[in-house]
């Protein structure tokens, strides 16, 4: 798809969920730092939605669009929903859920790549 | 809940990608595989009973938890052995399929967390009894 803003994205998740998973480990709670960090995420996913959607529009979208659209969804919703939940959740566990988060993050992204380029495997 | 709100994030999520998953094989191309597709379907369910049960704290709750894990233990265990020996070979893959391979061997590791998770409960004295602090929090 769009390597440019898709490798970011990757690169951000990795670098959150290693952040978070040692203030787990610390067990301190910068609970501004966890917004900050998944709204930037949440931002470059929003780019990477836009972007993608444009290219759709455009006629160069990926041949299962149906998939590639709802993963691109879940993409979406994935972070406000377990911020959400790692901040109702005060505890160091509550932190664990972000780490997993950002991980799942990453993850989706190179799923939403192979969708886009038609690799064949587990979809 | 400590532990177990990780535990019911990470099972939620698993619930939602499985079901969604299984949703969309077999409306789209069940007859590619269709002993895949419906296994795929199973465990998403299995998945989902999990989540509700987990989250849940009463007697039966855990009893429908245990139960739920348990047979995602042995299925995880069952299909990832007979794919990985290559005894049986199914179209298309499912969720447990070489024991979770395809998502980073996650379904091998979440029932074992869970049965873990239930024994720690379990032997923990009855909750709801005063005992509901905020240990561990902030």
């Amino acid at each position: 798809m769009v390597d440019v803003v898709s490798y970011p994205i990757v690169a951000a998740s990795l670098v959150f969920a290693a952040w978070a998973l040692v203030m787990l480990v610390a067990d301190r709670n910068p609970r501004e730092w966890f917004v900050i960090g998944a709204g930037v995420i949440e931002v470059l996913l929003l780019v990477q939605a836009i972007v993608a959607v444009i290219i759709m529009i455009a006629g160069d979208g990926p041949a299962d669009m149906a998939l590639f659209i709802s993963y691109l969804i879940f993409t979406l919703l994935l972070m406000p929903a377990t911020l959400l939940w790692a901040l109702v959740e005060k505890s160091r566990w509550g932190t664990g859920v972000l780490v997993f988060a950002a991980l799942v993050v990453a993850a989706l992204v190179v799923r939403l790549q192979d969708i886009w380029e038609g690799v064949p495997s587990v979809v | 809940m400590g532990a177990g709100r990780l535990l019911v994030a990470v099972y939620a999520l698993f619930g939602v990608a499985a079901t969604s998953r299984a949703v969309y094989q077999i409306v789209t191309r069940f007859d590619v595989a269709p002993v895949a597709y419906v296994l795929s379907a199973c465990a998403a369910v299995v998945y989902v009973v999990a989540t509700v049960a987990l989250a849940k704290r009463s007697r039966a709750a855990r009893w429908v938890a245990s139960a739920a894990v348990t047979i995602e233990l042995v299925g995880v265990l069952v299909i990832g052995t007979i794919t990985a020996t290559g005894a049986v070979n199914f179209p298309d893959d499912t969720v447990w399929s070489m024991y979770g391979r395809g998502y980073l061997f996650i379904p091998l590791v979440l029932p074992i967390a869970g049965l873990l998770w239930l024994r720690h409960i379990s032997a923990s004295p009855a909750r709801g009894s005063g005992r509901d602090s905020s240990a561990g929090r902030g």
